[in-house]
């Protein structure tokens, strides 16, 4: 010990004369750091509430409430997050995670109540003082993310190879694949509500990362008694609201479907489905149709026990699915797939029958205790323009069937198309594959009334089409077919600009100063189908309540004016497979109820 | 008071005599003892924690440690969280320096799940536990004069360790619980015109050290009241698992970041302070020097960072991340000694167990027990502080 080690600490002192460091209020003269995790903010406009932050919070202080003035509606499930400052621990995990980007932290540092209740508030919705701070903490940048953005690229064949044949172009995901791509999923189920079948999509996408796909498939039959087929042509309405869509690319909920439906072998269905023995209550149910409506019907019917007999007018099953979609798209050994392992459940099949011609409906109604109807739009419509009653012009669905069926389609080097949706697209492409094979090149144009960014078709639909050859030229109102000798010349557009009046009915306005002329020598009309139901007599119409725009009237459970009549699928509801599927399901449920509420009311004899 | 009272084996017929089986046999009856309770709240020690003490006049003739103040069963709530979860909650297993704590999560959930963590974000990870035991150590420093009463440089220091929480507050978004390193890698970069304001501070903490140097160590009062106090025998230190600082005052050259190089410390230059005294004093003077070293190694990193780069691995879905299944053990050098995480995953998406080893443990409920033993009552807060006690971190 040295003198100097007795004096030294006394220069302690010095810091009298210095100035303190300490800031009198260091609140209002200090501001939090720009990424200070401070209090929540929310945009509820841009929030869809998808509940993710409620999952991954750790001390659940998240709750998803419903509030006033978010309506539930299709990709929004209505419900904001709501936080309580008694569990929250200020990781911000919420926000790294958040789907849309809504939530992020402020910088405010306090916060001070006499009402403890107030540190449960919901952000965005509750007023707060800070809600006009920008500054805080938000999702770290560049490269950070709890989930991949990006789907699994899907393999198509390549247009080459394609565009001359029907083989299937989507291939279809490998196992890995499809693990990394259900490894998206959120399990926020926007989707399960979207989906007019509610599929169990989280739960199945799920069965995928957990390999156990005999468990996927249960989840699919669930509610869907088509996955090889919805698995290929859905129209993925769960895609279209998927969370992950809102900052990246949507999950491929779709291929996911195929997959576990794919590798599922149709020998063992029964056995994972536990399908083996039925138990039948002897009752009788006729289902006209064998689309998808009326295959769900019958499938949901069996597996309760009724003896379901489907009346089908062409030689093969599947209705639309076959006749209307082409095989490069939904090849026909999975349709087959599909229905005869509803067949499997004693589901019989009358082919070449049509009700109304072969039997009529009321001697239906006699034999069996109720009927379903699901017989879909397969007539045409035509746009009546000057020239659409010449033998040259087609109507697209007509020429589908004729593909499906192997006849003999008619076809010249240069087709015109009207129409911008899917079914348009499907003729467009399966004529050019079939002018490739006759001719050598593909020499076809779809036109719409819809400009490009309004056309109703899937975009990757439209996209295709151009690969293969086929020019979509979209924007254009026919106005009249130019035909020359008694043969077709072409096509005569003026640009549609605008197509709906302001009261938001259809009424295309024209730009007559904007003229086109698409030569060709064949024209197919395209532009939506109407209902046949001739097979109603004059008697049962009269009975049954139909609306104006021709439709008849069901409840909830799709049964019509006549107790035992029920209907369903795209003359109800769509058009589209899904709807189809999910109506039969509910009359399905909807029969069941029906007889049992009617042998409660017959005395017992 | 004299120095040569302070060992185990000198004359004892004031002290209780032991049974059999070692153990002491008190009869407070007798009036010779007095039972006295340090804790579980007091200002010398640092945290929930208590000592039994067993007095004769004011020397400690027997102690005992009582943890079970601060038991949160974070170990077990892991194995209902998903690894993510985890990650908020693992800092709270030792309050005063948490990024330890989330770099052995991190990297044992990195190396069990098979993930290159981008350079960059390796970088960022050594400045934040440089960081970290920087304002550690700014605290135990001056702190370690507190427990004697000289309470004036504790407060210092405490504006100093401000100063680099206002940093950690620029880069983590918390000043005390930082949730910077996550598995995969961290959350952000450095924000513009960090380099310049860490280096501001690391001045202004060199020409504070200045102070301290005058204030405490060359001080008469403090060297009396450390210099062999507390003395930890060099044969002691592997028989009780003695780490870190303290193991190094006992002469031991011993840092997980030489002897296991993790992150990148292999591409910086440091020494390893030892002193050989193994004394109060001595533990003062390694931690002294330590806070020489982590500054001039924040330069070091600062300089050799890259400015650009991914903060951050591509990993898994975070919400159903299952980690293959497979035991690791990840060790980090920790402001305290050897901080070690043994994690076992099962394969699902929850850890099966996740486990940790502090120094705490070792250092603070055995080892003091014994160093107690005829210790002055006065210098009880000393000695633990010495031994950079965390009870938390004992209890999880």
């Amino acid at each position: 010990m040295s003198l100097k080690d007795t004096f030294s600490p006394f220069s302690a002192w010095r810091k009298v004369f210095e100035k303190p460091v300490t800031i009198k209020d260091p609140i209002s003269e200090r501001p939090g750091a720009d990424r200070y995790r401070g209090f929540h903010k929310n945009d509820i406009t841009s929030c869809i509430g998808c509940g993710t932050c409620e999952t991954i919070c750790e001390n659940e202080a998240i709750d998803m409430v419903p509030v006033e003035g978010v309506e539930t509606k299709d990709g929004d499930s209505g419900l904001r997050p709501r936080v309580d400052y008694g569990r929250c621990c200020w990781c911000g995990l919420c926000v790294d995670i958040c789907t849309t980007g809504s939530l992020s932290l402020t910088n405010a540092y306090t916060w001070v109540e006499e009402d403890p209740e107030k540190y449960r508030y919901t952000p965005g919705v509750d007023e707060k003082p800070w809600d006009n701070e920008e500054k805080g903490w938000k999702k770290p940048e560049p490269n950070y993310e709890f989930y991949n953005l990006n789907r699994v690229t899907m393999e198509h064949l390549h247009p080459e190879e394609r565009s001359d044949s029907f083989v299937e172009m989507v291939k279809g995901y490998s196992k890995e694949q499809a693990e990394k791509e259900a490894d998206r999923c959120v399990e926020c189920g926007i989707c399960t509500a979207t989906c007019p079948a509610h599929m169990g999509i989280p739960e199945y996408i799920k069965a995928i990362r957990n390999d156990d796909l005999e468990e996927g498939l249960r989840i699919l039959y669930d509610t869907n008694p088509l996955p090889e087929i919805c698995g290929r042509i859905c129209t993925h309405k769960c895609e279209t609201v998927c969370t992950l869509g809102q900052r990246g690319e949507a999950l491929s909920i779709r291929w996911l479907k195929r997959y576990i439906a794919d590798q599922n072998p149709s020998e063992k269905y029964k056995k994972i489905l536990n399908s083996g023995f039925l138990k039948k209550n002897g009752k009788k149910i006729a289902i006209i149709g064998s689309g998808p409506s009326g295959l769900s019907a019958a499938h949901y019917l069996a597996l309760m026990g009724y003896t379901c007999t489907i009346f089908e007018k062409l030689a093969k099953a599947g209705g639309m699915m076959r006749f209307g979609i082409p095989e490069y798209r939904l090849p026909y050994d999975q349709i087959d797939k599909d229905i005869s392992y509803i067949e499997s459940l004693g589901v019989d099949i009358k082919y070449n029958t049509t009700v109304g011609v072969d039997i009529t409906l009321e001697e239906l109604g006699e034999k069996h205790d109720a009927v379903f109807s699901g017989t879909g739009l397969h007539l045409g419509r035509s746009t009546r323009i000057e020239g659409s009653d010449h033998k040259n012009v087609y109507q697209s669905i007509d020429l589908l069937r004729d593909i499906t069926l192997g006849k003999e389609v008619p076809l010249t080097e240069d087709i015109i198309v009207i129409g911008g949706g899917n079914v348009a697209m499907d003729i467009t492409r399966s004529l050019a594959r079939l002018q490739k094979q006759k001719y050598g090149k593909a020499g076809i144009i779809a036109t719409s009334l819809e400009t490009e960014d309004k056309m109703p078709a899937d975009r990757e639909e439209v996209l295709e089409a151009r690969e293969e050859d086929a020019t979509v030229n979209p924007g254009w109102a026919p106005q009249r077919i130019e035909i020359e000798n008694d043969k077709i010349k072409g096509l005569h557009v003026a640009q549609c600009y605008s197509l709906f009046d302001d009261e938001g009915k259809f009424n295309p306005q024209c730009n007559m100063d904007n003229l086109q002329f698409f030569e060709g020598s064949m024209v197919v009309e395209s532009i939506g189908q109407g209902m046949d139901l001739s097979y109603l007599s004059e008697d049962l119409k009269h009975e049954l309540e139909i609306d104006k725009r021709g439709r008849i009237k069901v409840n909830e459970n799709f049964q019509s004016g006549l107790p035992w009549l029920f209907l369903g699928g795209d003359i109800i509801q769509g058009p589209d497979v899904i709807h189809g599927i999910a109506n039969g399901h509910k009359a399905a449920k909807g029969i069941d109820e029906f007889l049992f509420e009617k042998q409660k009311d017959t005395p017992k004899t | 008071m004299s120095n040569t009272n302070y060992s185990w084996k000198n004359n004892r017929s004031l002290f209780p005599e032991a049974d059999e089986t070692g153990k002491l046999v008190v009869d407070l009856d007798s009036q010779k003892y007095i039972k006295v309770w340090q804790g579980p709240n007091h200002p010398g020690v640092t945290g929930n924690m208590s000592l039994e003490l067993t007095v004769s006049g004011d020397e400690v003739v027997e102690a005992k440690t009582h943890v079970g103040y601060l038991h949160r069963g974070f170990e077990k709530l892991f194995e209902r969280r998903r690894y993510i979860q985890c990650f908020p909650t693992c800092i709270r297993m030792c309050v005063p320096e948490p990024d330890t704590n989330e770099y052995n999560l991190a990297r044992g959930t990195e190396l069990l799940g098979g993930i290159e963590v981008p350079e960059m974000a390796n970088w960022l990870r050594m400045i934040a536990l440089e960081m970290a035991r920087l304002q550690v150590l700014l605290r135990m420093v001056p702190g370690q004069a507190g427990t004697m009463g000289l309470g004036l440089p504790s407060q210092w220091g405490l504006y100093y360790r401000e100063l680099i929480l206002d940093r950690f507050e620029e880069l983590t978004g918390g000043r005390i619980y930082h949730m910077y390193i996550l598995p995969g890698g961290v959350r952000g970069l450095l924000p513009a015109g960090f380099k310049k304001r860490l280096e501001e501070n690391l001045v202004k903490i060199e020409s504070f050290m200045k102070d301290v140097d005058r204030v405490i160590y060359a001080n008469t009062v403090f060297k009396k009241r450390t210099k062999g106090i507390g003395i930890i025998p060099a044969d002691w230190i592997d028989p009780y698992g003695v780490t870190g600082p303290v193991a190094r005052a006992a002469g031991y050259e011993r840092d997980v970041r030489k002897d296991y190089p993790y992150l990148y410390y292999d591409q910086l230059d440091f020494g390893v302070n030892v002193e050989h005294e193994s004394d109060v004093f001595a533990r003062f003077l390694v931690r002294r020097k330590d806070v020489d070293t982590t500054i001039d190694l924040l330069r070091q990193i600062m300089s050799k960072m890259p400015d650009k780069g991914d903060i951050k691995a591509e990993t898994p879905n975070v919400l159903h991340w299952k980690i293959p299944r497979g035991e690791t053990l990840v060790r980090c050098e920790s402001s305290r000694g050897e901080y070690i995480f043994y994690l076992v995953a099962d394969g699902s998406m929850y850890p099966r167990r996740i486990n940790l080893r502090g120094p705490s443990y070792a250092h603070a409920v055995t080892l003091l027990e014994k160093l107690l033993i005829n210790a002055n009552i006065s210098d009880v807060s000393s000695i633990m502080v010495s031994l950079a006690t965390c009870p938390p971190e004992i209890e999880r």
